[in-house]
């Protein structure tokens, strides 16, 4: 099948590439950049282990074409952290408020999470509740991811953190 | 000593062993996307697999083309039956005693069963191919209903068994029958029936559903020609079960089969068992010489690799007209599907449903099992509970509220009454189980304390009176479940899969420097292990969890075991730890002696150390010892330190809980809202209560999908509807309620530790709290039991019929 040229910025980095015009975004990640952190958990846009973030808005990577990308600005789970290592507030509050177990939605979670935090620096439970209503876990049953993302939220916005979980 | 010596507190606390809130050690990698998941892996020259599956529940195969396919650039085969019959690889041996399709010879049986099987080099490519084979088939008679599978015109399912009389538990009754099974006293549970003061009979159903990991499951092949050895990298909660059946079935020596399962991302009993994507991956890369990738997606995951429960529990319960239990009858008709592939210890076709009788002192059981095949796909996994044990649990649970119903008895009264007591331990149950330890009573009551129960029963009277005037359309239930799970098998006497004695195993190995590498024969699939049996060995040798990495999945290095379903971890591989560490620390202790010149009896253990008895400033650290151990032995004693052991239970453990649910039941529009949910958990022994207070969140959020929207339905032909997420209910944070979680601590008096497992706990007594919540909404106004699941629709049909839409 012929190929088209892309060229897009994947966490901070310039990538030319040719993907066939039915290349999911997800595989072109997965298969093409080594991304792997993205996962794949359903096929229909669902449960949002897929997520990345393109041009300031999270998308479901196994619903659009990595075509769709093109020119556009990406920031997956592997560019969270700062260069020398430190983690994002949010991969520390996931940590430390347990806010994972099987880890597989954890990537697509804290990408989400991300944005909301961008979005709505301080949010409520049930803010947070719904922002992140589009990405599922079988693991934790949320109470925990709620926890490490106001934990965030306060990390990131000076305030005081949250008492650890009880 | 002297100042510099850290206290006690401060030694324990650096150990960060059992009892502690240790943060998470696998977490480090997931949260930078760093997990190494199966779909990860890429080598070099790999090709993938895809599935041409049936459209059709129940039909002849004509005949099967694969030309176009072939012609598909890209395409490197197409397998089918045929090429897997002449391997004797066309059928495989189910962990129940029957055998599955690989691929459908001469006719399929379910809907979406695998019929041809596609390698390429690319996977949209094979995907593509998957459509081009093109399949002529006759359609056939379908069976979907259960209760019709035995009747005497039914259609024949199995030709391939039809003659058989004897199936893999004894006589079959009927051509679709699969087996009968039968525990307890049949005459004197009939004999508690007829002299019974009151009685109440209901057909309790458990509606079929899948364990629905986010990740699916899938595999990496790869057979090397010239040594003759196959690798498998996949989803497997069980490698070494796998790596044994894969060496049956091709004939590949167990040593040349290298068996890995990487990172897994959720498994609840849906990657116990074999699937045709791993034998047909397998066979193709023997064949192609290539690793082959297979990776099933979410429709064939909901739609073909093992579902769970379809039980359907005809229940009766005898009592005195005080509540006073006398008898229990229980006959359950379980729908296998096509195969019977469930995941129970082979000597147990119906798990251990006979946990059935729960937490009550029942004198009197009997019950009975028929397994019947129906033209769905094949499963019966224990999702999230130990085998069948939700099933019994709910049915138990149910039943006992609908005695309290037909009694006018309060149903958390009429469970204090029947409670086994605290001094019948070990209590032997009327269907044959020896109850380990508990305390049920004290649980239920510190549950109902917090809840302040009766303040609630209150609250819903008004509640039901302001309903009857009109004033609310709301009807408030309250879910009261007490359950006892049976988790960790189990000793060998009566557990094994498929001739395999099902123990557990933990190999340790201290390095000169104190470092240590342990491995186990579990698999861990977010329950943390690389976390939690490093505080076992923390607290047992006195070194820094820190300092310990925690291997499992490969059947290479980890020593044999059985792997992690029904909540088994803990109970064999957490008890193996243990008892290998015990071994570790005897030696240490000779040398200890002879590093001190004392006799070993004159040392103590303290914290991370032996001691002079009397002297405690005459010490040698684990860490100076695991030095002394590979430097200066003493006289007669090997060098080195570790250990293996292989710990077979003397029996399960039984750990139990109170849940309490309360409801809002918006009749107009069927929407329950969880007003809250309160939960009591008794594990025994708590080795990290951050990470069991986790897996409570998780087990109840999975009951909560289970019992509030989670069906995979079937219609008249066999079609399976909804098998993606648009239908399939999946809880996100929006629905998902919020958990109160809270533990008494009855240690089983068996286990090295005194811990009981507890990941499925919360499945097995969330599901029916919530049932009984949703049902004890509507009893005031004469339902006695609706069925799950409570979803919007049903619950409004449920409201409909009892005339509240005026």
């Amino acid at each position: 099948m012929a190929k088209s040229p892309i060229n897009l910025k994947v966490n901070g980095k310039t990538v030319e590439a040719l993907v066939e015009p039915r290349t999911l975004l997800i595989h072109f990640l997965r298969e093409q950049l080594n991304l792997t952190g993205p996962h794949i958990g359903c096929d229909t846009s669902h449960c949002g282990a897929c997520t990345v973030d393109l041009d300031g808005k999270s998308v479901k990577s196994c619903t659009m074409f990595a075509v769709q990308a093109d020119g556009g600005d990406v920031l997956t789970i592997e560019g969270m952290a700062a260069a020398d290592g430190t983690l994002h507030a949010l991969q520390e509050g996931f940590r430390e408020m347990h806010g994972l177990q099987c880890g597989f939605c954890t990537p697509g979670m804290i990408v989400r999470a991300h944005r909301l935090l961008k979005e709505n620096p301080n949010p409520s439970e049930d803010e947070v509740r719904q922002g992140i209503s589009g990405n599922l876990c079988r693991c934790t049953g949320y109470q925990n991811i709620v926890k490490a993302i106001q934990y965030a939220a306060a990390k990131l916005s000076g305030g005081a953190l949250k008492e650890a979980a009880e | 000593m002297n100042d510099q010596t850290p206290s006690k507190e401060e030694r324990t606390e650096r150990l960060q062993g059992m009892g502690c809130k240790r943060k998470r050690v696998e977490d480090v990698r997931f949260v930078q996307g760093k997990g190494n998941y199966v779909d990860d892996m890429k080598l070099p020259g790999m090709l993938y697999g895809d599935f041409t599956r049936s459209p059709y529940a129940h039909a002849r195969i004509k005949k099967i083309d694969g030309t176009a396919a072939k012609a598909l650039p890209g395409v490197i085969a197409v397998l089918t039956a045929a090429d897997l019959k002449p391997l004797s690889l066309h059928y495989m041996p189910t962990l129940a005693g029957d055998v599955a399709a690989v691929l459908a010879e001469e006719k399929v049986l379910y809907q979406n069963q695998e019929v041809a099987f596609i390698i390429a080099d690319d996977r949209y490519v094979a995907a593509d191919a998957a459509d081009l084979v093109e399949v002529e088939y006759e359609e056939l008679p379908v069976l979907v209903d259960p209760f019709k599978a035995m009747a005497p015109d039914a259609p024949v399912l199995r030709e391939d068994i039809k003659d058989k009389t004897d199936g893999a538990h004894g006589k079959r009754k009927h051509y679709n029958h699969v087996f009968s099974w039968e525990i307890g006293d049949r005459e004197a549970t009939d004999a508690a029936f007829k002299k019974a003061e009151v009685s109440i009979k209901e057909l309790i159903s458990y509606q079929r559903v899948h364990p629905c990991p986010l990740e699916t499951c899938q595999c990496v092949a790869s057979f090397d020609k010239i040594k003759g050895e196959l690798t498998v990298w996949g989803t497997f909660q069980a490698p070494h079960v796998i790596r044994t059946v894969a060496s049956l079935i091709s004939k590949i020596p167990e040593h040349k089969i290298h068996v890995i399962a990487p990172d897994i991302g959720g498994g609840f009993g849906n990657k116990v068992g074999a699937y045709p994507g791993y034998i047909c991956a397998i066979v193709a890369s023997i064949v192609t010489g290539q690793p082959v990738k297979w990776v099933e997606d979410r429709i064939e995951n909901l739609s073909t690799t093992s579902f769970a429960r379809d039980y359907h529990m005809t229940t009766e319960i005898a009592a005195t007209k005080d509540g006073k239990v006398t008898g229990l009858r229980v006959h359950v008709l379980a729908d296998h599907g096509a195969f019977d592939a469930c995941a129970d210890p082979s000597k147990w076709p119906a798990g251990f449903f006979n946990i059935v009788t729960g937490s009550y002192d029942f004198p009197v059981a009997h019950c009975a099992v028929d397994g019947v095949y129906t033209n769905k796909a094949p499963g019966g996994v224990a999702y999230r509970c130990s085998f069948r044990v939700t099933e019994a649990a709910y049915c138990i649970e149910r039943a006992m509220d609908i005695l309290a119903q037909k009694l006018n008895m309060d149903p958390a009264e009429l469970r204090m009454k029947n409670l086994v007591r605290k001094e019948q331990f070990p209590y032997q149950s009327a269907l044959g189980w020896e109850y380990d330890s508990g305390d049920y009573h004290t649980a239920l009551q510190k549950a109902m304390d917090t809840v302040s129960y009766k303040k609630l029963r209150e609250e819903q009277k008004q509640e039901q009176e302001a309903f009857k005037k009109g004033k609310t359309r709301e009807l408030m239930g309250i879910g009261v479940a007490f359950f006892t799970e049976i988790v960790g098998a189990g000793p060998s006497r009566n557990c094994d899969i498929l001739g395999i004695a099902m123990f557990d195993s933990a190999e340790i190995r201290i390095h000169p420097t104190g470092a240590v590498t342990a491995r186990m024969g579990t698999k861990s699939q977010g329950q943390g292990h690389e976390t939690t049996y490093a505080q076992i060995i923390a607290t047992e040798l006195g070194l820094p969890a820190d300092d310990i990495m925690i291997e499992e999945g490969n059947t290479d290095t980890a020593p044999y075991g059985l792997g992690t379903y029904g909540s088994r971890s803990t109970p064999t591989a957490g008890a193996a730890t243990a008892m290998a560490a015990r071994k570790i620390k005897a030696k240490a202790q000779m040398i200890a002696a002879d590093l001190l010149e004392v006799s070993e009896y004159d040392l103590e253990w303290e914290i991370d150390r032996f001691r002079v008895k009397g002297n405690p400033e005459r010490f040698k650290t684990m860490k100076e010892l695991a030095w002394a151990a590979y430097n200066r032995v003493p006289k007669g004693l090997e060098p080195g330190l570790e250990a293996v052991n292989y710990y077979d239970p003397p029996n399960m453990t039984y750990p139990f809980g109170a849940y309490i649910c309360v409801v809002d039941v918006d009749v107009d529009t069927g929407v329950t809202k969880v007003r809250r949910f309160y939960a009591l958990d008794d594990c025994g022994t708590r080795i990290n209560p951050m990470i069991i207070e986790g897996q409570v969140h998780g087990g109840l959020t999975e009951a909560f999908g289970i019992a509030m929207g989670q069906e995979i339905r079937y219609d008249e032909m066999g079609n399976v509807t909804g098998p993606t997420f648009m239908d399939y209910f999946m809880p996100t944070a929006v629905e998902t309620p919020k958990w109160e979680t809270d533990w008494t601590v009855t240690p089983s008096p068996h286990h090295p530790i005194g811990a009981k497992g507890v990941g499925e706990s919360p499945n097995v007594g969330g599901v029916p709290c919530f049932a009984n919540a949703v049902n004890d909404a509507f009893k005031f106004l004469g339902s006695t039991h609706i069925a799950m699941p409570h979803d919007h629709w049903r619950t409004w049909t449920v409201a409909d019929k009892l005339g509240l839409h005026g």
